[in-house]
């Protein structure tokens, strides 16, 4: 570190009056962040943030488990059952996962997308359809993903070239998908006859179901995209302040365009596994995923208003809620306690959010003054 | 004038001490941004509040709105010791700020905003007749009688948006009024209007604290002046109109010299033509301009807010559609409306507003430095950050960026320096035309001297530079060649040394009496 650091530390936060809560606020994080000799941890940064509020995540992962040990200690006391609980919420949460690693890059490039669910029905009808089946698996998978992929494209066009607000657009096109779905199931269960993709729910490798794995490719791909490529950083500017990467020279519409597109490729994927999990599909499938994933990405820590945001943290999100899930369901109780508590918990994490901002910065900055 | 602005405060005593602070602190996470304040206001004066950017008057303001609360000192108001726990706490004790920043809500009407908070109202219905009626009054003595209160706030251009905000000032009773360069936002004629409404303001008793930082200005306004650096008061209770500007700078800043302008090369940059603009046209917004830019040039657009020369900017950058007229790059001509063309092309934008048209306030540094350029250290799409933390670096370490270390988020820097982190980034990637719109606003004085250095250096590297500025002379101290701008067209060119301030400002103001006001 050069000497001149230390004075570099007395320069006060300048900021804009405009908007203090918001602005002071990140401010207060970000210098929350710098300690005054300069040196920056390795868990601090533009990633350390997430990745502490990740261990957050982590804990009350910890804590639920604990919970659940209390109220089951029967069921825990068996390392069995144990392994194949866990089993059962990662592929619980595998489907919901892989729409919401789309749908956290479409939030932290200041979108939002309200039809993930009614594209994953809209593509699973549509890949197990009389006419899609006879090309066999091959012709589902490529279908679903073809449908998922074209239908975030219309997304992407409606909002990027149309200038549609994403809320409208998204939401016109979850109404829509969903149609489309009943209409061409005509409110049938269609019942998949492909021995191949009814198999990948129950296949195995060594010992962990297969769902697990597309989960996880999914998440490290997402993982590599967000932080390791030009069209992630391109994300991160355009959510962050859109007309900054527009004057920088990024093109914002055409990014925002495949911001929806890969949401909706997300979406082909997940259509595949849940159809495998059912092996069937219906226009009411994957009912009220949006809302699932949106929570999941809040609760992650991806800023609502864009520009901030992390992959693991939403895989995080989607666990904490499967494991909710299987709480209630191994203590008997009804799913509608369970919608409350889940209720809950997006609003403490929100909260915890921004008691991190403020109380961090507030008790940081108290230590230092007494110290002084 | 005849009607007084406003009611004097009945128990007002011209030359009463309203407001005093001692050893105020305040510390935010690593940084104190007071560090020991004092300061005494009396009813009646201007009281001017000096400082570079980061010395600590954002914060001081903020303290006196009730926004941050001093973790130690004493805030005195009108002898009593006081603590507002939030701004409202402020303003019912008669203290009103208007931010340079204006915090308008733009999709209110002139009067919502001007009683924003403190609707005149009978049983919870608002009596939107009389808020109008109100709203007329204060307009009216405001001297801008012509704004109606029912239009909406986003429709006002900027000066009109700054008298809605001191509209909403005299709506409550102050006794205070803190303005935060009022006349950043400002035409030139907008100024002596304000400074006739600040003097009516004080006649009554009413006390200003005045922050700017235009000398000249607090020279013609102020009555004394406070002088803050690194959160200490260096210097209190100067007079605003004796004391040498030597003193003052050098109060500010721990230096004596205040503009310095790099010398001009000795021989005329000779270098080809970079850019050619025909015949742009924005219909509204600027007409028929043409010019040139060579290689190694500085040409200066001299202008008003209003002229059209930030449009014109744009337009020339791609970020606006231009309706007819070519813009050429080297002898080819962009795509109008395409900014990825311009850049492509080598054009480089600094937009006027830093923080909301070019940074990302919560990113590290240096992803700001490369926003326009990490696609060019990517391999396969895979971007390269240490790469881009090393050419980074460089850019810190040529611009003297305070601090070096490029992974702080650059929300944390002074505006000196996130101007360089914007400029910075242009230096990076091979851009031959740099185009800079008002390049040090909000600027101080030192870093100042450093940029007009970095922009001179580009300059002397072959870049050209097409920079607008409303500081004449920035734009004449600065410049190879200076264009002046009146009402989108451009009504003058000459070399830089051939016109001085004088006459640059009659070119600039002639027939714009009305310029900035609403119509």
């Amino acid at each position: 570190m050069s000497d001149t650091t230390p004075t570099a530390t007395q320069l006060p936060a300048q900021s804009p009056p405009v908007d203090p809560a918001q602005t002071t606020a990140a401010e207060h994080a970000a210098a929350a962040l710098a300690p005054a000799g300069g040196r920056i941890p390795f868990w601090s940064g533009a990633g350390g943030e997430g990745a502490r509020r990740n261990l957050g995540l982590l804990a009350t992962l910890v804590i639920l488990v604990v919970i659940g040990i209390a109220t089951r200690p029967d069921l825990y006391g068996d390392a069995n059952w144990v392994w194949g609980n866990t089993l059962t919420i990662l592929k619980l949460a595998s489907v919901v996962g892989v729409v919401t690693v789309g749908m956290t890059f479409v939030i932290i490039g200041g979108g939002i997308d309200l039809s993930v669910g009614a594209i994953v029905a809209l593509a699973g009808v549509w890949c197990t359809t009389l006419a899609t089946q006879s090309y066999g698996a091959g012709g589902m998978i490529f279908s679903a993903l073809v449908v998922g992929l074209a239908v975030g494209v219309v997304n992407g066009v409606l909002i990027s070239y149309g200038r549609l607000v994403p809320f409208i657009a998204t939401l016109a096109m979850m109404v829509a998908a969903r149609g489309l779905a009943a209409q061409i199931s005509e409110k049938q269960t269609q019942v998949s006859n492909s021995q191949f993709i009814n198999g990948l729910a129950s296949t195995k490798v060594l010992g962990i179901p297969l769902l697990v794995y597309i989960l996880a490719a999914v998440v490290l791909a997402g993982w590599v995209l967000l932080n390791r490529t030009t069209f992630g950083r391109r994300t991160v500017a355009v959510g962050g302040n859109a007309e900054a990467a527009r004057l920088a020279g990024i093109n914002v519409r055409l990014h925002t365009l495949l911001l929806y597109a890969l949401s909706g490729l997300c979406c082909g994927i997940a259509a595949i596994m849940l159809t495998a999990q059912a092996n069937s599909a219906q226009a009411a499938m994957a009912n009220l995923y949006e809302l699932d994933a949106i929570a999941a990405a809040i609760i992650g820590g991806t800023l609502l208003t864009g520009g901030r945001g992390t992959i693991v943290g939403s895989l995080l999100g989607v666990i904490i809620f499967s494991t909710i899930t299987n709480l209630f369901a191994i203590n008997g109780l009804s799913t509608e306690a369970q919608n409350m508590v889940k209720g809950g918990i997006i609003v403490a994490a929100v909260l915890v959010q921004q008691v991190q901002f403020r109380g961090l910065g507030g008790r940081f900055g108290g230590k230092r003054a007494s110290t002084a | 004038m005849t009607a007084p602005l406003v009611e004097a405060p009945a128990d007002a005593v011209p030359g009463e001490v309203v407001l005093r602070l001692t050893d105020v602190v305040k510390t935010f996470p690593g940084v104190r941004a007071l560090d020991g304040v004092q300061l005494e206001v009396r009813a009646g004066e201007v009281h001017c509040l000096l400082g570079q950017n980061g010395a600590g008057k954002s914060t001081l303001i903020k303290v006196l709105a009730g926004v941050h609360r001093p973790d130690s000192g004493t805030v005195q108001w009108r002898g009593q010791p006081v603590s507002f726990a939030n701004p409202q706490a402020a303003m019912r004790a008669g203290i009103a700020t208007i931010y340079q920043e204006l915090d308008l809500v733009e999709d209110l009407s002139v009067a919502e905003n001007a009683f924003l908070g403190h609707e005149p109202r009978v049983a919870g219905f608002v009596r939107r007749g009389q808020m109008a009626r109100r709203t007329r009054e204060i307009l009216a003595r405001l001297g801008h009688g012509e704004i109606p209160p029912g239009r909406m706030v986003r429709a006002l251009p900027a000066a009109g948006k700054q008298v809605v905000s001191m509209a909403r000032a005299l709506s409550h009773e102050a006794r205070l009024i803190i303005m935060d360069e009022p006349s950043a936002v400002l035409a030139h004629d907008e100024v002596g209007n304000l400074f006739r409404i600040i003097r009516e303001l004080t006649a009554q008793g009413i006390a200003v604290i005045y922050i700017s930082h235009r000398l000249e200005e607090i020279r013609e306004i102020g009555d004394r002046v406070t002088v803050l650096k690194d959160g200490r008061t260096t210097a209190a209770n100067l007079p605003a109109r004796d004391t040498p500007t030597r003193d003052l700078v050098s109060r500010m800043t721990g230096r004596t010299i205040e503009y310095v302008f790099p010398d001009r090369p000795v021989d005329e940059p000779a270098g080809d033509e970079l850019l050619r603009v025909d015949g742009l046209t924005r219909a509204g917004e600027f007409a028929d301009v043409s010019l040139t830019v060579r290689a190694g040039e500085i040409v200066g657009i001299a202008g008003l807010v209003g002229s059209g020369r930030s449009e014109l900017l744009e337009t020339i950058y791609g970020a606006r559609r231009a309706e007819s007229g070519t813009v050429r790059m080297a002898g080819r001509t962009l795509r109008a409306g395409s900014v990825g063309a311009a850049v492509k092309a080598g054009l480089g934008m600094a937009p006027e507003e830093r923080k909301s048209q070019a940074l990302l306030l919560g990113e590290p540094i240096y992803r700001n430095v490369t926003l326009a350029t990490f696609g060019r250290y990517a391999r396969l799409g895979f971007t390269d950050t240490g790469r881009e933390r090393a050419e980074a670096m460089r850019i810190a370490d040529n611009l003297e960026l305070r601090p070096r270390d490029v992974r702080r988020p650059v929300g944390t820097l002074s505006g000196g320096n996130q101007q360089k982190v914007v400029v910075g980034r242009w230096l990076l990637g091979d851009t031959k035309l740099l185009l800079l719109d008002e390049p040090t606003r909000g600027v101080d004085v030192g870093a100042r001297a450093e940029l007009y250095q970095v922009i001179r250096g580009l300059a002397e590297r072959g870049v050209g530079v097409l920079l607008v500025s409303s500081e004449v002379p920035e734009v004449l101290g600065l410049a190879d060649r200076v264009l002046v701008m009146r009402e989108g067209r451009l009504v003058r060119e000459a070399p830089a040394d051939e016109l001085d301030e004088n006459t640059v400002l009659d070119l600039v103001m002639a027939g714009s009496l009305m310029e900035g006001a609403p119509a």
